[in-house]
Formats: C-alpha cells, structure tokens, sequence
C-alpha cells in the first residue's frame, strides 16, 4: 500500500468550507485529548468556552468586543497575505495604533471639554498613522533593499511594546501603575449601553462604535479586493510576480502601499480598543490579538467577511479562555488549530491517494 | 564602573543561546526548509528542561529531555512542510503558537519550582591564562558554552568539507539535481529540520540549565527563537558568522543588564538605572539591532548576488510531468 | 568517419547493453508509456526520435532509474533489474544527461562530480578529484575547468560536465536527452565528435531528439515513438528518408502548410541602438545591440543560449533596465517601466510561459485580461468591469480555440499549447505595433507548432513588427523575413531570407566568427 498526494484540478466549491470546518473540530479534539492529558476537564472547559461566550445577549456582546480588534487586525493580515508579504507586525502596529489614539489624549494638551467630534477623528487619525508607519518600515526595506518582512515585522512588534511600555510606566504613568489615567468621557467611542435609556435591551452592552469601524473597513476592502483594478492586480502579483510586473505592475510601490494600509488597518484597531474598551492605554492593551488575527486571515482564506465570522469565533476564545487554567490553554488551541488549518488546506490542493503499487516489475 | 571583562563574559555565555539556535536554523534552511518555529522549539526545550531537572534532579536528564522535546515539534513541521508540501512561513507560525501554548501548559506552576541543580561550570586551566581572551572565553564558564565552541567548526567542516554536507547544499540549491544523483531529498530534509529541532531544544535547555535558570512563561526566551532567525541572515548561512552574531548579541543582552546597575555614566548620571522608564529603551536594542543586521545581511546578499539556498521554503516533488 | 556512414552494429549475438521490455507507466490523466520495447546494443548510437509529449523522455527516466515502471522489465547486459534510485541505474553502468541539467549552481564542478560519486564516503579531497575531473576530460577532448563555479559555465560548458560527470562514475550507456537543443550548429558538430569517440571505446549511446536531420547523420539504428507508443523498432537509417520518419513520428505528412502573404515593410516600429545591460549577475548581457524592426515583418534572432537575447527581449519590453535607446515608433521607452512599453503598443511572448506569461493558479479570465485591464471596457475608471472581462475572455476562447473547461478553471491545468494560444491570443488582441516572441514553440508537439506559426504570420500581416527569438533555426528560416546572429550581446550578421541564407555561415557567426569550423560536420537542417 502506498499513499500519495496528486495535485487536483479544480476542487468542488464545497471542498474547502467542508475542510476549514472539519479542521477546526480536528482541532478542538486534539486540543481536548492534550487538556485531559494534563489533567483538565475538556468537556467542561469547552462548555464554558460556549456559554461565557455566547451564553446570553450580554457576554456575546462581549465577545463582539473582543472580536472588533480581531476584525480589523485580521484584515490587516489576509490583505498583506493576499501578496505573499508576510505582515506578522500587526501587533506593534496595534500597540503604536493605540499610543497613536492615546497620545492625542495625553501628548497634545488640548483643553479640557475638547468635543467628541474633534477628539475622536483626530485619535482614529493619529492610530491609523502611526500603525501605517510602522507598517511602511519594513515595507520600505522589504521593497528597497530585499530586507525579510517577516523578521523586521516580528521585531518590530517588540520595540513597539517596550514604547508603550516607557509611555505607561513613564511619562503617561497614572501614579506609578503601569497604565495611564482615564480618558475623558469625550474621548469614549459611543456603546450600546449608552442608548440603554431609549432602547433597554442595551443597556450594559459594551459593545462600541469600533465594531462600525470594523465592519465599514471590511465592506470597503472587500470591493476594493473583489471589484477593482488594485484588486486585481493584488491578486496577479501574489498568485505570480514576475507575471506581474510582465504585466506591467509596479510591485515596489504595491509592497509599500499594502504594508501602510495593512499597518493603518491593525493601528485602527488599538485605536478602537483604547477608546472604545479600555478607555485609556496600559501595559498588557493586547492579549495577542495581532498574532490570532494571523490565524484569523488563514481560516477566511483571506476573504474579508470570512475574516469578521474568524474573529467571532476566536474573539470567543480569548473572552472565555482567560478564566481557563492553565493560561496557555488558547494560545495552544490556537495553534493546534492553524495546523489542522494548514492540513486542510493541503487537502484541497492534493488529493490523497491510495494504491497499491501495480504488479510487481521483476 | 563596568567590568567588560565579566561582560563579555557573560555575553559568551548568553551568546550560546542564540548560537545553538542559530545553526540548528542553518542546518534546516541549507536543507531548504524554513522553520520560523525556532522561539516555539526552544519554549519547549525551555520548559521540558528545567521541568525534568526540577524532578529528576538531573540538570543532564533535563538537556537531552529538552532536547528531545524540540525534535518532537521540528518532526511535525517536517511532515507539515516536506510530506504535506504546506506553506512553510505559515507552518512555522503555527510551531511557535503550539510550542508558546504548550510549554505554558506545562510549565504551569513551574514558576514557583525553586533552585534546581544547573549544569557544572568549569575554568579550563592553561587556556584561561590568555590574556584578555581567557579569562572571557575560558573562565567559569557552563559546560555547555564550550559545547558551543566546538560546534561551529565541526558545523563549518561539517557543511563545506565532507560528503554529507555536500549533500545536504545539493538539496538545498538543487533538490532535483540531488535526487538524481541519487541522494534522498526527503530523508536530508527530514534529518536536518530534526537537527534543527535538536539544536533548538538544547538553546532552550541552556537558558534554563545554565545561563539563567528558572521559568518565567514566554518571557523565559522573550524572543531570542526570532532573533536567532534573523541572525541566520546576517550570517549567510555560515555557522562561522552565525557566531559572531550570536556572540555580539549576547553581549549586547548581558550589558542592557548591567548598565541598569550603574549609577553615573563620565560623571553624569545614568539614564537607564533599574527601575527608570528609559530602561525600555535599553530594551528596544537588541531587536532594533537585529533590523540592522539583517539589512546588513540582505545588501550582502544583493551585492554578491548569493543568498538564501535557492530551493528554501519549496516543497520538492519529484515525477511530476514536465520536471 | 562522416555521418552518412553508419558503421555495423557490433555482434548480433552479444547481449543488449540495455534492454526494455513491455514499458508501462502512466501519470494522473496520461498514459506516458503503453507497453513500449527498446534496445541498445554495445557500441552503438541509438537514436529515439519522437515528438514532444510522445514519452520519449518518460521511458527513459525509467531506464535511469528516476521513475519506477508501473509495469514492465528494465535488462542490462541480459540481467533483469529493479531499479529503486537513480543511484542503481548508475550502478549498473547507465547514465543520463537530462534536458534540464542536474548540476547544482552554486557548486563548483568538482564538486558536483563528487556529488554523484560513492567513495569518498566522509572526507572530500577536492583536489583528487580536480585532478581526476581534468584528466577524464583530456581523454574524450572535452574543455572544462574543475575549480568553475557551475553558474558560470555556458549551457554547453555544462554539458560537458554531466557528461564528464557521467564518465567518471563509470557510465558504459549514456542517455542524452535532446542534447542539441541548446547547442549552435557547431557545438553540435563537437558533440557528435565526442559521441562518435566514445563508442568506439565501447560506451553506448541513447540519442533522443526530435529533429530529423541530426537523427539521420548520428544515429546506427532509430525507434520512432509516438503518443506513448513504439511506431519503429530500430530501424536502419539506410533504408529510410525524411519524409517516413517524420510519418511514423506524427502520424500524417508533416509538412507545414503556412498561408504566408506577401507583406511589404512598412515604417520603422522598434528601434535599438547601441543598447548595453547586464544579465541577472551583473555580468554585462548586452554590448551595444542595435537593430530595426519594420512594419509587417518578421526579424529573427539567431544565438546560442547566453548571448544576450533574453536580456534583448526585456531590455524592449521594459523588464530590463539598460543604457541606450529603444524607441517604438519614434518613443523612447529604454529603461522605462514595462507599463510604458506596454502603453507603446509591445506585445511580448515570454521565453518561460508559467514563470513569466501567466499567473497558474488565477482563472482564464485574469489571465486573458492582463494587458488589457487598463483600458476600457475592462477599465471603469479605477473599477474592474468583471462582465466585460468575461466576455472578453469567453471570445478570446472560441477565436482561439484554447481549450479549457470553464473559463473559471485555474490555467495551470491546461497544456503547453494551450497555454501558448492563451498568451499569443491576449497579445494579438492588444493590436501591437512590435511583439516580441521568445521561444513561442519551445516544448510544443507538431500541431500546436504550426498553429502557432500561423499565428505569428497573421499578425504579420496586419502590419505588426514582429521580433523572434528563437533557437530552432529551422523556425526562423520558415518564418523571419531577416535573420539577425547575435553574439556576446551585440549583432554580428544579418541574413536575408530565403536569399541569402547560408547556414554554415550562420553557425559561424553564432559562435563567434573567425576560428576555423570549415562545416566538415555541421548538420543539415533544411526543411
């Protein structure tokens, strides 16, 4: 007996949903049997996971919460991963996104009582900026001098921590904790809650105006991906470049282009987190939601609004994961299920066959 | 004042870290597989480590545990990137997420082990009389910093002068070629994405055993898997320069410990003393300099028109029509 | 000894050197070989002649061991062998020198020599076998350096040392896969002579090709394959002309029958001087390159691999930058993005049709569209009119016949000449003013051959100016109008057709000129 992978043609459209959804069962089961092993309860674990996350209008509006950063990051990632640029920056590229926002706040000395309308334009500005410039780094350096995106990326993500970090333990640091003082009520992204008094079904729901943002920013990436030239050209340029750049296309000024969008998108996203969730800048703003929005990209396949179904789920795991022990629970489910992802992934492309090797040749 | 003696010192031995994990990544890479699961690998190294030495009471049980443990997650990258043909970037994220996630799992309630018996230390007599160099390189040193020194050369001579290293460049540059000289393209592969595993798991096992004992979760490598990635860069492949890299960061990680501890700098005082915010810069160095070296290594690699072995991260396939 | 002199197989009564019986091997959706014999007697050169995708190449990588029959027996020297790796194949004494060399760039020859060696098992010594690699090469009159890097060797350089390589590992059976494809007319001469020395040593020699004329002037016996199938089992090259061989290889008279109008030139299209450019090493590619191109005619490129034309090719479609001027109808679109060039009005076959001409995994549609999705209709300002470029593509499909399954399908599934329909179909809708056509037959069986030379003079006749590069000498004589021999990055000699063809003086100027080839051994190659 012998097994094999032949590349297939064209995979039936169900192929790939079938696959993504058996992949993540694959994995929640693996991740149960490791839980047991270790001496976890895995149907109690996973219960909780459903009902802490979806249990009833309050804790789902939580988990939507949880999933707005996750949307905008994940975008983030699929889009630079439409290219074949390996973006793995989108959490220092939240974290400046998030001093950006702050900084608004706390750096400029605008007058107290400075209205909703200025205030909040003008962070949702100064996050997409500063997470578009620390995109645009090792884009300049991946297209200019050939410099691997991914390490750059990846080292970026550590200096942006220790810059907020000098910020909230330093300058910003409300009375040596490591977080800053609250922002002023002007600076808050509205939430439902606030409408509570005319609607009551929303009253204590925290879900924010930043889940608009996420879902206005994944309706314009979708037509610009799907129904324009950029997206075209995207799509030629990461399936094949040489072929695109036969075609004409300016690859350089695309890596550029992308790593700013990609960067504004993830710096957007701490942005909306500090003022529609936090309400101020700390240490530990990020329970790693630039490094899920990785796997996020993957389990769309890259689609945007694939992205915001992705983010739900995950945004559900790191909301119930906290209180499961031990810690590393979630970030280990996360990648047992990015590998089954993977697998899956090969299936669509191979089929798997198994033969019998033909009559023997001696 | 500093003594740069002790700094250097200990920058040799901080350095070994970075070392093994570096040309465990040489190894794997010249064999054309990428494997950025290096920080996840040496998580579980880490942990496997200092956990079996903590129960064992056997600092060595804990290395070749460690060690083992870093094989263990490699095998399942090997079949993921060389059998399953996947995307090796993704593939090797997915490593770092399982091995980060993992060793915290298992490293739960480590933190509170206590001391554990580390690996012996040793002053090798005559050569530590050497002038300045002695007394850095030779002078109470972990056993396994002089495993370190050893291990270049034998990588070097390994790579460049025998027929197993010419094999392993063949199906790095050329897989095709390779196989049709007869050469297992799969089984180099295997062999050395394991090795790299290994090498890994040891680079874990050091920082826990030997260099800084103890289990801090993540922090305990803090990004040293990924900083020994883009080392591999900066030295092109070569072992040689992998560690002069990995030798000059480690002395740049054991100074931004040190200088915390000086009070004034040519009279002024010292900006960076433990406790100061401005200590978060001191920390931002050693992953801006790797951004350094890595543009360093990637003008090289434009200038000489040599780089990266030109089959990495391609899966090879053989009999397919038209090869 | 001269090529029309056959010498006499040596005795019948010896066992075959190698031997294949009942071949079988099949790959998803082909049947590569069905049931196919062979043999090889010592000492002889045995051609295998067939056309591409005919599973010449697949029967021989199972006599070297790369792929394993699904059924059928391999015989060396009489005995039955299973080969499991390359490695046994030459273990038994057979070696091949594939169409895409085996040599690992980055090694030096030594170096690769020793890579297909047992012994030394740990420790090299590069020097022994520097010293082993020169002295195998003075024994056949082959030139190579052993201490070269293989990147910077030529093609027929490399050639070389597969063979010396081969040579070393104590070959007795050698299996060249198309050996003149890459090679000018006298290197060709060069190879036969070295063939010719090495079996009258008593190697022996598989000779596969699919040009008529070498196989007649090299070969003792011929089998003929077609789709997968022996058409003639070692037959006599005596006995037979051109015309039966090029039968039993296609399976109906092959002449080519192309509707070729008699166009006037035109206006000058594409304009070159003094062009200078380096190759992808930074070594100098281009060394002053001029030359015209008019209206409505077709200028070959004649050159040995390595001269300059690739680059040439991307220096005019922008994918080069370089120093001079390259005008296209009196613009100057020298060192300028390929987008301008393209605006200019450049149509451009690429040499590589999957690494360069097309994206493999994106639909027919995006692959037909990608010149023209600039422009309207395809271009609705910065939207991309999805229903325009389907109807775009659904046209380019029946006027072209390239078929497909759905317009939807990925274009990696479809054949080589499939493929090369797509791009020539997508460029000639453009309506270029020069296109520029490298290889555009490369790899392609008979049929799509001549469909795309109908191609090529169609668009001729519209007025386009065509430059064609391509290494079969034959295509340029049957389509260019001028043939111009490129050598070390410039032009050094135009011929006009069919007047003042000379072949022998065109394999002269291809490789370099002066020294003395005197045609004693150059093979014909007229149509």
């Amino acid at each position: 007996m012998m097994a094999r992978l032949e590349p297939r043609g064209r995979p039936p459209r169900w192929l790939s949903p079938l696959l993504t959804v058996t992949a993540v069962a694959v994995a929640l089961v693996i991740g149960a049997i490791v839980l047991a092993l270790v001496g976890g309860d895995p149907v109690k674990s996973y219960l909780h996971i459903v009902k802490a996350a979806f249990g009833d209008v309050g804790v789902l509006s939580d988990t939507l919460v949880k999933a707005t950063p996750l949307i905008l990051t994940g975008l983030a990632c699929a889009l630079a991963f439409r290219m074949r640029l390996w973006n793995i920056g989108a959490e220092g590229q939240f974290l400046l996104g998030a001093w950006g926002a702050s900084f608004v706040i706390l750096g400029l000395g605008l007058p107290e009582g400075t209205p909703a309308i200025i205030l909040i334009p003008a962070m949702m500005l100064a996050g997409a900026l500063a997470g578009a410039v620390w995109g645009i780094v090792p884009g300049l350096l991946r297209a200019r001098l050939g410099v691997n995106e991914i390490i750059t990326t990846l080292m970026l993500n550590y200096v942006a921590l220790a810059w907020v970090q000098f910020w909230v333990f330093g300058p910003w640091s409300e009375g040596g904790f490591q977080q800053t003082a609250t922002f002023p009520k002007e600076a808050w992204l509205p939430r439902l809650t606030d409408f509570g008094k005319e609607i009551p079904l929303f009253s204590g729901l925290t879900t924010h105006l930043g889940m608009m943002f996420a879902l206005i920013a994944t309706a314009i990436v979708w037509f610009a991906v799907s129904r324009t030239r950029w997206g075209y050209e995207m799509r030629l340029i990461g399936d094949n470049a040489r072929a695109a750049r036969y075609a004409g296309i300016d690859i350089r000024r695309y890596i550029v282009v992308v790593f700013a969008i990609s960067g504004a998108l993830a710096g957007l996203a701490g942005m909306s987190e500090v003022a529609g969730s936090v309400h101020r800048l700390q240490d530990r703003i990020s329970p790693g939601y630039g490094f899920t929005a990785i796997i996020i990209a993957f389990l769309a396949h890259l689609g945007p609004w694939r992205v915001v179904v992705a983010s739900i789920l995950f945004g559900a795991l790191i909301l119930a994961g906290r209180e499961i022990q031990p810690s590393g629970v979630p970030a280990m489910i996360q990648g047992i299920i990015l590998f089954c992802l993977i697998v899956a992934d090969v299936f669509t492309r191979y089929r798997l066959v198994i033969a019998r090797r033909a009559a023997a040749t001696t | 004042m500093i003594d740069f003696t002790l700094v250097l010192a200990a920058g040799v031995a901080s350095g070994t870290i970075l070392l093994f994990a570096a040309v465990g990544e040489i190894f794997a890479e010249r064999a054309g597989v990428l494997n950025l699961g290096v920080e996840g690998m040496m998580l579980m190294g880490a942990v496997a480590g200092f956990s079996v030495a903590a129960s064992t009471g056997n600092p060595w049980v804990g290395v070749i545990v460690a060690m083992l443990a870093g094989a263990a997650l490699s095998l399942i990258h090997a079949v993921v990137a060389i059998h399953l043909r996947a995307e090796q970037v993704i593939s090797g994220l997915a490593l770092t997420f399982l091995g980060t996630g993992l060793a915290r799992v298992l490293g739960d309630g480590l933190s509170k082990a206590g001391a554990i018996e580390t690996l012996p230390r040793i002053t090798v007599p005559l050569l530590s009389q050497i002038p300045v160099l002695g007394p850095i390189l030779f002078r109470e040193q972990s056993i396994l910093t002089y495993v370190g020194f050893v291990l270049v050369p034998v990588a070097w001579y390994w790579i460049d002068r025998t027929r197993p290293g010419l094999n392993l460049r063949a199906v790095g540059e050329r897989p095709a070629a390779a196989d049709a000289q007869g050469i297992d393209v799969i089984r180099v592969r295997y062999a050395y994405v394991i090795v790299g595993g290994l090498l890994a798991g040891l680079a874990g096992a050091t920082i826990t055993l030997a260099i800084s004992p103890g289990w801090f979760g993540d922090q305990t490598v803090g990004g040293r898997g990924w900083i020994a990635v883009g080392l591999v860069i900066f030295a092109q492949w070569s072992p040689i320069r992998a560690a002069i890299g990995a030798y000059l960061f480690g002395a740049i990680f054991r100074f931004i410990i040190d200088i915390q501890g000086v009070k004034t700098i040519f009279g002024f005082e010292n900006p960076f003393q433990a406790g100061r915010s401005a200590t978060f810069f001191l920390e931002m160095l050693p992953y801006l300099f790797v951004i350094v070296v890595v543009i360093i290594g990637s003008r090289e690699a434009l200038r000489r028109r040599v780089g990266a072995p030109a089959a990495l991260g391609i899966p090879y396939v053989r009999g397919e029509r038209g090869a | 000894m001269t090529a029309t002199e056959p010498r006499a197989p040596q005795a019948a009564s010896s066992p075959n050197a190698l031997e294949a019986v009942g071949i079988v091997k099949s790959f998803p959706g082909v049947l590569a070989n069905d049931h196919v014999d062979f043999d090889l007697r010592p000492g002889e050169i045995h051609a295998l002649l067939g056309e591409n995708g005919a599973g010449k190449s697949t029967l021989m990588n199972v006599l070297a061991g790369l792929y394993r029959p699904d059924e059928g027996v391999v015989r060396v020297d009489g005995r039955a062998i299973d080969f499991r790796s390359p490695r046994d194949a030459i273990a038994a004494g057979i070696g091949m020198v594939h169409q895409h060399f085996t040599l690992v760039p980055s090694q030096t020859v030594a170096e690769n020599v020793l890579l297909g060696l047992d012994r030394p098992r740990f420790w090299l010594d590069l020097k022994r076998t520097e010293a082993e690699v020169a002295s195998v090469a003075r024994d056949v009159g082959l030139k190579v350096d052993p201490r070269a890097r293989i990147w910077q060797l030529s093609v027929g350089e490399q050639q070389r040392v597969e063979i010396i390589k081969l040579l070393i590992q104590g070959a007795q059976v050698l299996i060249l896969d198309e050996p003149t494809a890459v090679l000018a007319p006298q290197e060709i001469a060069d190879l036969f002579t070295t063939l010719r020395s090495m079996v009258a040593t008593g190697t022996s020699v598989v000779f596969i090709s699919h040009k008529l004329g070498e196989v007649l002037s090299i070969a003792d016996r011929i089998t003929v394959m077609r789709a997968g199938r022996v058409t003639a089992a070692g037959i006599d090259p005596k006995g037979v002309t051109r015309a039966d061989l090029a039968r039993l290889m296609v399976g109906r008279p092959v002449l080519e029958q192309l509707e070729r109008t008699e166009v006037e030139p035109g206006r000058v299209v594409l304009q070159v001087d003094d062009v200078h450019a380096d190759n992808d090493r930074g070594v100098p590619a281009l060394r002053g390159a001029s030359l015209q191109v008019r209206a409505g005619e077709i200028v070959g490129i004649a050159a040995v691999a390595g001269n300059g034309q690739s680059e040439l090719a991307q220096v005019i479609t922008g994918l080069r930058t370089c120093t001079g001027r390259v005008t296209i109808e009196g613009r100057d679109v020298a060192a300028r993005p390929a987008r301008e060039s393209i605006a200019a009005g450049v149509a451009h076959v690429p040499e590589d049709r999957s690494g360069v001409g097309s994206a493999p995994n994106l639909s027919l549609v995006d692959n037909l569209i990608l010149r023209a999705f600039r422009r309207p209709p395809l271009a609705r300002g910065p939207l991309l009119d999805e229903r325009a470029a389907r109807d775009k593509a659904r046209g380019l499909r029946e006027a072209y016949a390239i078929s497909a399954p759905t317009l939807d399908a990925p274009v990696r599934i479809l054949s080589g000449g499939n493929l090369q329909r797509l791009i020539l179909a997508r460029e000639i809708d453009s309506a270029p003013r020069v296109l520029v056509a490298v290889q555009p037959t490369r790899g392609l069986d008979v049929g799509a051959i001549e469909g795309v030379h109908q191609m090529l003079l169609d668009l001729r006749a519209k007025g386009t100016g065509i430059l064609l590069i391509s290494e079969e000498l034959e295509e340029l004589l049957a389509l260019a109008d001028r043939i111009l021999v490129m050598y070390e990055g410039r032009i050094a000699a135009s011929f006009e057709t069919p007047s003042g063809v000379d072949i022998d003086a065109i394999g002269l100027e291809m490789t370099g000129g002066e020294e003395a080839g005197s045609g004693s051994e150059t093979v014909s190659t007229d149509a």
